[in-house]
């Protein structure tokens, strides 16, 4: 296919706008460069340099006149479809079925895309796996419900509180404590039975699961800035999530706990 | 054998897959992993296999077959594997840590914690094993 060599402008501006979809949104940091450099390679530029941490991209094509570019990321999120369809993208790029303009006009599409499931079905879905996880964690099957309500509630706080209040730790920190108050509550009120499995079913959606496998991958890798700063932010989460189900705990006595 | 756990643990894995946004057509395929490594967890558990021995297995299950998939599908490995790790993640152990604290039991508590440590460790070298598995075939083939 015969299309006009792109400019350096054009190359660097595709990638670091694929670097940041794929960061944004939970791809593993290795990949995120490795995907810069193909796409560079692709279009003519094979001594391309990224360097890429959770917080920013640094990126230069090489070269003596070429100038690096730098992109801070600050808001980080799980949005696995953008990392399928930029990484599609960049598969296509590199087949050679798409010139540098056209490249970047789909990826701001997908940059500018908030679709995704609506957000009564991922609370739905939430609840729905509480209650799985429920009986995979050996709970009885009266307790479906109340984990189901459980872990619900978890999530939808995990989601609303960040309007609010814009601190991470807060928003994990406070769903634990839903899950919590509301498991003593069932277990109090005779509607739930075993208060732990409840509780550990329905902590479950917030779990970091994405970090803690990212981390080993990135680690595996080499990244050992992304892996560990990856692994620090779960432990964060974990220790976050342990300190709300630690902190309703105390105040509950332990009741209804064999 | 009932086909509770298996439903649940497939229901429980694609559900996770919806909430990290996967794409529709990918969600079966993450339910379908995290089946496949909970039954290899539970089976071992059975058996009776040391936890940390059941998790490794099913860790390097996970990954496995979500490498193929992700060669099957075109797409990013993690897609698949996340879902299918988030089952293994010891919150049972963790959480009973946390009540051992409350309780001022901190002797188990600690045991406890170094428990779920351990376990999450054999999750990460669940995922190494099979990474270097995965690198050997496509050097031999070479």
């Amino acid at each position: 296919m015969e299309q006009a060599t792109p400019t350096a402008g054009q190359i660097s501006k595709v990638c670091m706008l694929a670097g940041k979809i794929m960061l944004e949104n939970g791809a593993e940091t290795y990949r995120v460069e490795d995907t810069m450099i193909r796409i560079a390679a692709s279009y003519g530029m094979p001594n391309a340099h990224s360097f890429v941490t959770p917080t920013g991209i640094i990126f230069s094509l090489g070269g003596m006149d070429t100038q690096a570019s730098l992109m801070r990321i600050s808001e980080r999120s799980t949005d696995l479809r953008k990392v399928v369809l930029a990484n599609d993208i960049s598969r296509r790029i590199g087949r050679g079925e798409m010139s540098a303009g056209e490249a970047y006009e789909r990826l701001s599409e997908v940059d500018g895309s908030s679709a995704g499931y609506p957000f009564w079905i991922r609370l739905l879905v939430a609840a729905v796996a509480s209650g799985c996880f429920l009986l995979m964690f050996e709970g009885s099957r009266p307790d479906f419900v109340p984990a189901m309500v459980c872990g619900g509630a978890g999530y939808a706080a995990l989601n609303r509180i960040p309007r609010y209040i814009p601190i991470k730790l807060f928003s994990e920190f406070s769903a634990a404590l839903a899950v919590g108050v509301l498991a003593c509550l069932l277990v109090r009120s005779g509607l739930g039975h075993s208060l732990d499995k409840i509780v550990i079913g329905s902590i479950m959606p917030l779990v970091p699961g994405l970090l803690i496998t990212n981390a080993v991958r990135d680690l595996m890798a080499g990244h050992f800035v992304s892996g560990l700063s990856k692994g620090a932010e779960a432990f964060l989460t974990a220790f976050a999530i342990g300190s709300g189900i630690a902190i309703v705990l105390s105040f509950f006595g332990g009741e209804g706990i064999a | 054998m009932t086909i509770e756990p298996f439903v649940a643990s497939f229901v429980a894995s694609a559900g996770f897959a919806v909430l990290f946004n996967v794409p529709w057509r990918n969600v079966g395929f993450c339910g379908l992993v995290g089946m496949v490594g909970w039954m290899i967890y539970e089976t071992l558990r059975g058996v009776p296999v040391e936890p940390i021995l059941a998790t490794l297995t099913a860790s390097f299950a996970v990954t496995v077959v979500s490498q193929l998939l992700a060669k099957a599908c075109r797409a990013p490995i993690i897609v698949f594997s996340v879902s299918g790790i988030v089952p293994l993640v010891p919150g049972g152990t963790a959480y009973d840590a946390m009540l051992n604290v409350v309780q001022n039991h901190y002797d188990m508590a600690v045991q406890r914690a170094f428990e779920a440590f351990m376990l999450s460790g054999a999750i990460a070298f669940g995922l190494v094993f099979s990474e270097v598995i995965n690198h050997a075939i496509r050097k031999a083939k070479l």
